[in-house]
């Protein structure tokens, strides 16, 4: 039951309203006639005919997607072995360091990541040839800090979660990496996953670390973005902002639901079963 | 039939093979799994800052990469090693970076105290909603994380102009005669940060409300307290880790924000990541940028460790 005073409630109110008006507006603006976005012109789709011909756009999103998606499969890899390591393996030498490597990221000013990676990939470059700044440079830099929320995602979840499962399966004479992939694995599934959702929404919505990373070359979605807002107001740009926020609030709501759905199926799973203990009790 | 002996062999031994593999693998894959990550964030994550610290004491030079080297091997085989403060005292004396510094801390302590003020409440009422609200109210705030930074600042950039929604209100509402520029200023950046790093302060405040035991409410409240006293004296102290969470989630990247004061705040509010990305991409002054960065660093470390010891507890309480 909701037992909120009508204080705390209007502060709830006003404050979801400032959340929300900004992004409500981006897309009541998409579908402006006028080229001026804040001026009502009467409702047209042009924008988005406009965006969908704009070969700079496409391309730049392709990069970016392709970027998103390996960088969301190495950080899942990656924060999920130091999760389990952070976890699992109580203590090791090292460890203060590590685990200090694993919270940084999440704060460290993106400024000083962006700077100090093209630092290390110019030394690379000049000692070494490679890495050619690009694609794999601005991939490389992505996997780093978005693997640091994975592992805390991952750490979280295994942290709630009790050993005797695992413990149970080594007695029964399973090997340690059988029992890694059989038993450890599927708990955690649903951390993985919600890390790989998060590192691919990080991935492409990144612009700093990648406009240090990037060379002349490559050109990510939110560099071509940030490079046409710089100079004002663009129609186009809201109508591409419509379609990102449409996409990531149906996934959002998608996923919410699915969770809530396993959530009440797992309920109803633990009443069958302690039932079926009572019965089992009963019957002894 | 020889034939037959033979490729059994073969086959035991490829099996020996595979097992002593498998035998190495099983006693090893603890060692594995910690290597990799951890290498991985030595290379990519250590490494890069002792090279900004190297290159921060470098001098500037034309050629590629446009700094000089630190050490060099003279004739006679001596290491001579060249390290300039050069930098830092440029940073110390040059009163426009002591002051973008300045600035930096005060716009993100304001914003911090904006938005824990916001967001507080906002925690509160979450947490005291019914279940199924609740679950709504949550997706509401996480929504906005999994969307475009860019194109919410970008949002704002419209609202705050001259011609926009924020001036046809107050228009409207007779508090203004004609539009006022709200963009380009030191209000616009304090907006633009409170609204962009609010849902980091909800969440960990909900998280340490969440775990709030409301039967200690309960007794204060039968014991006769009345509701602000309950809220000051149990529920605040209560929730204090989440607090101090939420905050530094909120100062330490506002502290070093590059995109809302370029954005926002137009060339009108200095601070210090603007800077930097500019000393680096305009000026082309790799070894000032590089001291700038480090000098970040040095500012941040505090609040970096507060919040490393507070994510420590967390995790180990859980």
């Amino acid at each position: 039951m909701s037992k909120n005073s009508k204080f705390v409630t209007t502060l709830m109110c006003i404050g979801f309203t400032f959340l929300y008006i900004p992004m409500v507006l981006l897309v009541i603006y998409s579908f402006n006639d006028s080229r001026f976005v804040t001026v009502w012109g009467g409702f047209s789709t042009k924008w988005y005919g406009e965006l969908l011909n704009n070969q700079l756009v496409i391309d730049s999103a392709i990069l970016s997607l392709q970027i998103a998606f390996v960088t969301a499969c190495a950080a899942v890899v990656l924060g999920t072995m130091a999760g389990i390591a952070l976890v699992r393996f109580g203590k090791f030498k090292g460890r203060t360091l590590f685990s200090g490597m694993i919270s940084a990221p999440l704060v460290m000013p993106e400024v000083i990541t962006g700077l100090s990676l093209l630092m290390l990939f110019i030394a690379l470059e000049n000692a070494l040839g490679i890495p050619e700044r690009g694609f794999w440079t601005i991939t490389i830099a992505h996997i780093t800090f978005s693997m640091a929320f994975v592992a805390v995602i991952i750490q979280a979840r295994l942290a709630g979660m009790d050993e005797s499962l695992e413990e149970a399966a080594m007695d029964l004479g399973g090997k340690p990496l059988r029992v890694l992939f059989d038993i450890t694995l599927p708990l955690i599934a649903p951390g993985m996953i919600s890390g790989w959702l998060l590192a691919f929404t990080m991935s492409l919505d990144d612009l700093v670390i990648a406009s240090f990373t990037a060379g002349p070359g490559a050109n990510t979605l939110p560099m071509y973005i940030f490079s046409k807002v710089k100079t004002g107001l663009r129609p186009d740009i809201n109508a591409l902002a419509t379609l990102i926020i449409l996409t990531v609030a149906i996934g959002v709501f998608i996923a919410g639901w699915l969770m809530l759905r396993q959530d009440k199926q797992r309920k109803v799973d633990e009443q069958m079963a302690a039932m079926e203990t009572t019965k089992d009790e009963q019957a002894a | 039939m020889s034939d037959n002996a033979i490729s059994n062999e073969s086959s035991i031994q490829e099996r020996s093979t595979l097992s002593w593999l498998d035998d190495k693998l099983q006693q090893s894959w603890k060692f594995l799994l910690l290597l990799i990550p951890y290498a991985w964030l030595l290379i990519f994550f250590l490494a890069p800052f002792i090279l900004v610290l190297k290159v921060s004491m470098a001098e500037p030079a034309y050629a590629r990469p446009p700094y000089t080297p630190l050490w060099e091997w003279a004739e006679d085989g001596y290491l001579t090693i060249t390290l300039i403060f050069e930098n830092f005292s440029y940073l110390w004396e040059d009163e426009l970076y002591y002051e973008t510094y300045l600035n930096s801390v005060v716009i993100a302590f304001n914003s911090t105290i904006m938005c824990l003020l916001i967001g507080y409440p906002i925690a509160y009422g979450i947490v005291r909603s019914s279940t199924s609200v609740r679950n709504i109210l949550l997706l509401l705030i996480i929504l906005p994380f999994w969307t475009s930074f860019l194109l919410r600042v970008y949002a704002w950039m419209g609202i705050l102009g001259q011609g926009g929604e924020l001036n046809d209100i107050l228009i409207f509402l007779g508090i203004l005669d004609e539009p006022h520029q709200f963009l380009y200023t030191q209000f616009a950046v304090y907006v633009g940060i409170v609204y962009s790093y609010l849902p980091f302060m909800i969440l960990p405040l909900y998280a340490s409300l969440e775990k709030l035991d409301m039967t200690l409410n309960e007794a204060a409240a039968d014991l006769g307290a009345k509701p602000i006293t309950t809220f000051l004296t149990v529920t605040l102290p209560l929730s204090i880790p989440g607090i101090v969470a939420g905050s530094m989630l909120v100062f330490i990247p506002a502290t070093g924000e590059y995109v809302i004061p370029d954005l926002l705040g137009g060339g009108n509010v200095a601070m210090i990541g603007r800077q930097l990305f500019n000393e680096f991409g305009a000026n082309k002054d790799w070894p000032v940028a590089s001291a700038v960065a480090i000098a970040l660093l040095i500012l941040l470390v505090v609040p970096m460790m507060i919040y490393q010891h507070y994510q420590a507890k967390e995790t180990e309480a859980a």
